[in-house]
Order: C-alpha cells, then sequence, then structure tokens
C-alpha cells in the first residue's frame, strides 16, 4: 500500500500547491487522481515517484519510509512514472528504451506483448527511434508501454490524455480500458477524462493542494459529472466521441 | 600479426582472424596480407605507398576490407588508396583504422582514400577509427577521403571515431555528376583533452544530384571539436547538412555549416545544434531504475549508436 501522510509542497518563489494532503492507495486497484487544474495533482505524481519533494510530509511504500529516497531508488522499488510530456531521444529505439523499463533483453514476443497492449504494432515500431518522428500519440503509447515493461508494484500515469491528437484519443482510452482488464499491481493515473474516470475503483478529486473527497465512480457520479470538478472544455472533447 | 594488431583489426573493421572476399591488412606500414578476388583486384600504387583497388563493373555484394593499423610509438604511416569502382557495381568497403602507442612516443595514421565511382554503381563506405594503449603518446589519425561520383551513382559513407584519438583532422570532399546521391553519417566522440577537426566540403554540380551530411557528436572533458560542412548547389539539386552535437563538463564545440547555393533550383538547407543532455532525459531513464551516470551513458551511447 501506498500511504502519503501531511504532504506539503511550494514552489521555489513560495506558491503553496499541496497543502497537507493525506491519502492512501489500495494495492492491486485503480486509482484516478481529478481534479481541478493547478489543484496540484501532478505535483503529487512527481512526488511520489520522487522526482520532487515534499516540504513536509512522509510517504510510506508498504509501511517502508521512502520520503528521502531518490528517484532511481524508488524506481528499484517498484514506483513507475509515466510522463506527461513523454521525453525523446535521438538515438534510441523503441527496443532499447522497453529493454532499459524492462531491466534487460526481451524476447520478441514480450516486446510485441507490450506495445499491442498500447495498441501499437511491434513490426512498425521496435526499431524505431523514439525521436522527433514519432506523433504526440505514438510517443504517448510508447511512454505508456516503458511503464507497463516494468511490471512494478505501482504505475503512475500522468494525464495521459494531454496534449495528444483526437484520433489517438480514442485509442488511448481504450488502451486504459484493456489495461484495467488484465491489471497488474497498483494502477494511479491521473486523468480528467470520463471514461478514464469510470474504469477507476477508486476516484481521488484532488483540489486547492489537498483531498477534497474519495469514493467509487457511482459514489461521486453527480458531483463529478454534475460540473462541480469537472473541466469544461474536457467534457466538451469527450462529448465528441459519444 | 602481433595481438595488438589483431585487437585494433577487430575493433575497427570486425576482423575475427580472417577476412571474407578481397582484402588487404597493412600494420606498421608494411602489408600483413592480401587477397584479391575475381572481381576485385588490389595492387600496390606505383607513385606513392598505398593500394589500387579495382572493382569490376556489375560487380554485386562483395565486399572489400583494407583496415591499417599502428601498433607502437614512433610510426608515422601515410598512404593513399585509390579505389576504381565500375560502372553498376554494388560493393561495401570497410576500411578503419587503429592507433596504439604505450611507450610515450606518438603514433600517426594518415590515410588518403579516394573514390572514383562508375555511372550507376553503388558503394557503402565503413571507416571507424579507434586510439588505444597507456602513456603520453599523442595518437593521431588524419583521414582525407576524396570522392568523385559518376552520374546515378550511390555512395553512403558511415564514419565513426568512438574515443581514444588524441588529434584528428578528418577532410572529405565529394564531387557529384547527375542524380548521384551523397550519405555521409559521422559520429564523434572526444574526451579527456583530445581534439578532432572535421571538413566536408560537397560540390552538388549535377542536375538530380542529392547529399546529405550528418553529424552526430559527443564532446566530453576538455576536448574541443571543430566542425565545418560546406554544401555548394551548382545545378538543381537537394544538400542537407546537420551537425548535433552534446556537450558536456568542459567539452567544446565550433560548428560551422555553410551552403552556397549557385543555381535557382538548388535546395539547400543547413541545421545545427549544440547542447548539453536534456535533464529531463536523465530523469526518463532513472524513473526506469538507471543511475544518473548509467542514463548519461546510456543517452550518449545512444545518440552516437
Amino acid at each position: 500500500m501506498l500511504r502519503l501522510e501531511n504532504i506539503s509542497w511550494s514552489t521555489p518563489d513560495g506558491v503553496k500547491i499541496l497543502d497537507g494532503l493525506s491519502l492512501s492507495i489500495k494495492d492491486n486497484e485503480l486509482t484516478v487522481i481529478t481534479g481541478p487544474n493547478g489543484g496540484g495533482k501532478t505535483t503529487l505524481a512527481k512526488i511520489i515517484a520522487g522526482i520532487e519533494k515534499p516540504t513536509s510530509g512522509k510517504i510510506y511504500l508498504d509501511s517502508v519510509d521512502i520520503t528521502d529516497k531518490d528517484v532511481t531508488e524508488r524506481a528499484k522499488m517498484g514506483v513507475s512514472f509515466a510522463f506527461q510530456q513523454p521525453v525523446r531521444f535521438k538515438g534510441i529505439t523503441v527496443r532499447r528504451l522497453l529493454e532499459l523499463a524492462h531491466g534487460g533483453k526481451m524476447p520478441e514476443d514480450e516486446i510485441c506483448n507490450v506495445l499491442s497492449r498500447v495498441g501499437l504494432c511491434a513490426r512498425e515500431y521496435t526499431e524505431r527511434e523514439v525521436n522527433a518522428t514519432l506523433s504526440g500519440g505514438e510517443i504517448k503509447r510508447i511512454e505508456i508501454a516503458s511503464v507497463l515493461a516494468r511490471h512494478t508494484k505501482l504505475s503512475i500515469f500522468d494525464e495521459p490524455e494531454a496534449g495528444i491528437d483526437l484520433w489517438s484519443f480514442t485509442n488511448l482510452i481504450k488502451a486504459f480500458e484493456q489495461i484495467r482488464e488484465t491489471l497488474e499491481g497498483t494502477l494511479m493515473i491521473i486523468s480528467h477524462q470520463e471514461r478514464i474516470l469510470n474504469i477507476a475503483d477508486t476516484i481521488v478529486v484532488v483540489g486547492g493542494g489537498t483531498v477534497q473527497r474519495t469514493g467509487s465512480p457511482a459514489e461521486l457520479n453527480d458531483e463529478l459529472f454534475g460540473g462541480r470538478f469537472t473541466i469544461a472544455s474536457c467534457r466538451k472533447q469527450e462529448a465528441l466521441f459519444q | 600479426m602481433n595481438d595488438i594488431a589483431k585487437k585494433l583489426l577487430e575493433e575497427v573493421a570486425d576482423f575475427s582472424g580472417e577476412f571474407k572476399g578481397a582484402y588487404n591488412i597493412r600494420v606498421d606500414g608494411t602489408c600483413a596480407g592480401r587477397q584479391s578476388s575475381e572481381n576485385i583486384d588490389i595492387q600496390n600504387k606505383e607513385d606513392n605507398p598505398g593500394l589500387v583497388v579495382r572493382i569490376r563493373p556489375g560487380t554485386k555484394k562483395e565486399t572489400v576490407s583494407i583496415p591499417a593499423c599502428v601498433t607502437q610509438g614512433g610510426v608515422d604511416d601515410l598512404v593513399y588508396n585509390d579505389f576504381f569502382v565500375g560502372e553498376d557495381a554494388d560493393v561495401t568497403i570497410v576500411a578503419g583504422c587503429g592507433v596504439h602507442t604505450e611507450t610515450g612516443e606518438a603514433a600517426r595514421h594518415n590515410g588518403i582514400h579516394r573514390f572514383i565511382l562508375g555511372k550507376g554503381s553503388k558503394v557503402k563506405y565503413i571507416e571507424k577509427h579507434i586510439g588505444t594503449g597507456e602513456g603520453n603518446g599523442t595518437r593521431t589519425i588524419d583521414p582525407v577521403t576524396e570522392i568523385i561520383m559518376g552520374e546515378d551513382s550511390t555512395l553512403e559513407m558511415d564514419t565513426a571515431q568512438i574515443g581514444g584519438v588524441d588529434k584528428s583532422s578528418r577532410t572529405t570532399t565529394a564531387v557529384l555528376e547527375k542524380g548521384a546521391k551523397l550519405l555521409i553519417r559521422e559520429r564523434l566522440l572526444t574526451e579527456y583533452s583530445q581534439y578532432a577537426e572535421t571538413d566536408f566540403k560537397v560540390e552538388l554540380n549535377g542536375e538530380g544530384s542529392g547529399a546529405d551530411v550528418i553529424s552526430r557528436s559527443v564532446a566530453k572533458d576538455n576536448s574541443h571539436q571543430v566542425y565545418r560542412s560546406i554544401i555548394i548547389g551548382n545545378a538543381p539539386c537537394t544538400g542537407h547538412t546537420e551537425c548535433d552535437a552534446i556537450i558536456s563538463e568542459n567539452g567544446v564545440v565550433d560548428a560551422t555549416p555553410g551552403l552556397f547555393a549557385r543555381n535557382e533550383d538548388a535546395a539547400l538547407i543547413h541545421e545545427a545544434a549544440i547542447g548539453k543532455i536534456a535533464g529531463e532525459q536523465i530523469l526518463k531513464l532513472r524513473t526506469l531504475g538507471l543511475t544518473e551516470e548509467e542514463a548519461q551513458n546510456t543517452i550518449i551511447q545512444g545518440f552516437l549508436s
């Protein structure tokens, strides 16, 4: 179990983003973190991955205090993080990236399996470089594949739907629906999307630097989709595909 | 052939005790083995040290290897190798060079390679340079490559200098006739106090000719690289030159791409980017469990692959 106790974090110029946030993420469940922009969701994800250090508070993974562990140490302990804006690498192929994630050579069928889970054909992508020739949707899916290839106990996805074209958007949602069906370990997704929220076991609404509500999609349905927390533009985008 | 020579040849030309097809092995300025094939003839050059390699028209899928190495300090080897590639031939030429010294004395290899490509011929040219050994003796490799490309010929040059060479001046010139295509890929790693200079000059003289000159380099520690690349478009043609460099510690890169359009229909592009490794790249690899140092090495290795 992942447990955050009284986490606070401020920007270098003193703006408070997280303010005494406490949260428990259950094992082997899909938890979706949602809430208004600027409410601290991405900061929360980065704090769990060790990319940002909290100014106060404690983080426990399976009862082990990981607050002072750095990014590499947490990764080795089983924390994975998919970036909202995936990084590109000249000269590093999709195969190499997946094998770095996996921690060693991967047989073809395993590479094929990981890529097909994000809707990509291994034959077309394995030897391609993770560089600027990949579209926004392609790089997003490879980013997600790099997390899936790790098979870790906790996988965090920071707004997988952000910054991609509409066609890729629907495919990405489908990919997450499939990932949900074959859930491995604990998944945590930062998202505004209704279809992602609907496949959650637990939804956590973060706003104003703290947890505002926690519950199942059924429990939070009215509050979330009644417009209290969602962003109008996202609802519109979602409506296009229904 | 001693173990140092064998090791150098293995590194620069994938030597595993023998070569398939035609070859000439040069060790410390002398010939350590030669074999011609039915289609590829290797002879001594008459006016200078070096070789004349003649590839018959229509030769297909053959490889000729002419690696050279300097295995000790105090050797300054100069060699002139000429390649005449017959019409419609399709061959691979491997010409790596390794320089080793551990006596404190300097060791140098200067290979001047000339390629004359017949109409419609196709050449893949692979050139790998390394320096090895302990001590302060300077390891120098100064390759000169002159390429004369006949109508509709193609040359793909893959040149790499990955570590160990203290000083190098790498000069490549090419002249392209109608429909000829040239692709050059350079990879360069300098570290410590090494110095490397690269000069490319490509003249696109024939209609429909095209050149793509791409350099990726990493300058670490206190090393210094100078990159100059000039493409001259004298006809309706396409030219692209790109220098992409990573600098770390006190590494220095001076890049000067130059385009000279001498025809209204010459389409020429240059790109140059120099910078340190992006922090985000390191961070991404750390989230996969790599340490910062492992991440840096992985990024550099990929960039130069």
